[in-house]
């Protein structure tokens, strides 16, 4: 049976000393808490199914970096990798995936321009192809295409946001999950804005709408703070996969610790 | 010297550099006279079957002479079978009895992506060590073969071949250089059987 997976995220910029986690501070037994290469080291150790490295400013300098610490990544880390941020053509993504990169994110980038979907899965597969949806509830029913319960019974429909969430967009994002997987998409990554930060939990409503709209994997991102909420995002989201950055980063949950709880209570992950 | 087979698939990094890792020298190439004075082969596999047996035409034979250990994965242990139906009907080399086919619509999300368990069926040398462990996969099609050629089984939807042998041909369906610290290990098996 396949397994859930659980995915740290490594949110990284730039500063003088080069690329960096922005998060990063509580490994204190680490050489270099800072360097995405170090932490990826370490959760793979720790039994991470999979990494994803953000690329949050997403200069042009800085994509440039990002293939440098893709290979490094590479060189010591067995486990796949999803790089995303910034990632705005063909070319972008060939240079990762050749860096070593096992997956590219696009975000964005799709919602501009939903061919470069098509254009990407087609040359590079779809299991190369995340496309990664913002968005955030919005309860004015009535522009909304797909109506959601929320967990106190009112309703409300989801709005694509881009550029960071800065920017909606009047998009539906079940609409465009679903569009996404017909231009080609392997993976969509999900996060709610509404969560994101938040440490309550994962959106759950939005995450089991589109769960049961594709057939292709849903990762749940936003919001997770206890291993009750890794839970609820498989069980409750239906999500294939669930991602978290700062609640790994600061050590508030070991990723050893919250396999074995995942597994007492019956969900498949690998031990 | 360990050949990985260069047949235009794209990224071979990861396999490399879980080689080097396991101690064992790399030498990526597409050449019939390197591959024969290798002491393993590696067929790595990212992409689709028709293309890659197109491009591996060249050195098809010094493959499938081979008298080193030769280790297919993913779509390299596909591209072993005798044929397959991927794209249409496409004959391959034919080191392994059996059919690629894909998964049927029933089995649930199509590809199989993501870790699952490899159960050994058969005591080999590749996985020599291993039971039941979790390993990383990524395919919509696998190899339908013979009980005598299966060495590992995984269920998705059905129960399938993940790994396989004949002879000095192994194969399997999942991707060690991308499976962590057991996926290393059979790395590590492959590299010591091609120093025997």
């Amino acid at each position: 049976m396949l397994a859930k997976r659980i995915i740290p995220c490594l949110d990284v910029t730039m500063d003088e000393k080069g690329v960096r986690v922005v998060k990063g501070i509580e490994f204190v037994r680490l050489r270099d808490a800072g360097d995405p290469v170090e932490l990826a080291k370490r959760y793979d150790e720790e039994g991470a199914d999979e990494l994803v490295f953000l690329d949050i400013t997403a200069s042009a300098h800085a994509r440039e970096t990002m293939v440098d610490v893709v290979e490094r990544t590479a060189e010591e880390v067995f486990i796949p990798l999803t790089v995303g941020g910034g990632i705005r053509s063909v070319e972008d993504i060939s240079r990762l995936l050749k860096a070593g990169a096992d997956k590219v994110s696009i975000n964005t980038s799709a919602v501009k321009n939903p061919e470069l979907v098509r254009e990407a899965s087609s040359i590079f597969g779809s299991q190369c192809i995340v496309v990664a949806i913002d968005c955030r509830r919005n309860f004015d029913v009535s522009k909304g295409k797909y109506i959601v319960h929320m967990e106190d019974g009112s309703k409300a429909w989801y709005e694509v946001v881009i550029y960071g969430g800065r920017k909606p967009t009047g998009m539906d994002a079940i609409e465009w999950a679903i569009k996404v997987e017909q231009l080609g998409a392997g993976e969509i990554l999900l996060t709610s804005m509404n969560r994101d930060g938040t440490k309550d939990g994962y959106d759950l409503p939005i995450t089991k709408a589109i769960s049961e709209n594709v057939s292709i994997p849903v990762i749940a991102s936003g919001g997770a703070g206890t291993k009750e909420h890794f839970y609820e995002g498989f069980v409750y989201g239906r999500a294939d996969a669930c991602l978290a950055a700062s609640v790994f980063h600061f050590g508030e949950i070991d990723i050893v610790e919250l396999k074995e709880y995942l597994k007492e209570k019956g969900i498949p992950v690998r031990v | 010297m360990i050949s990985i087979v260069n047949y235009g698939v794209g990224n071979l990094k990861s396999i490399s550099k879980a080689v080097e890792k396991a101690e064992g020298k790399v030498n990526i190439t597409l050449d019939t006279r390197e591959l024969k004075n290798s002491s393993g082969i590696i067929l790595p596999g990212v992409g689709a079957f028709a293309p890659a047996i197109r491009n591996l035409e060249a050195v098809k034979d010094a493959i499938v002479e081979a008298d080193v250990p030769v280790l297919g994965i993913c779509l390299g242990m596909q591209l072993m079978a005798e044929i397959s139906e991927e794209g249409g009907l496409h004959e391959g080399l034919g080191v392994v009895k059996g059919r690629v086919v894909r998964f049927p619509d029933s089995v649930g999300k199509i590809p199989h992506m993501g870790w699952n368990v490899v159960e050994v069926v058969k005591e080999n040398e590749l996985l020599d060590g291993f039971e039941k462990d979790y390993f990383y996969f990524v395919h919509s099609y696998f190899l339908k073969t013979d009980d005598e050629h299966v060495i590992g089984k995984t269920d998705y939807g059905l129960t399938f071949p993940s790994a396989v042998q004949n002879d000095n041909f192994f194969g399997v369906q999942f991707h060690p250089e991308k499976s962590g610290k057991r996926g290393l290990d059979i790395v590590k098996n492959f590299v010591r059987l091609c120093r025997k």
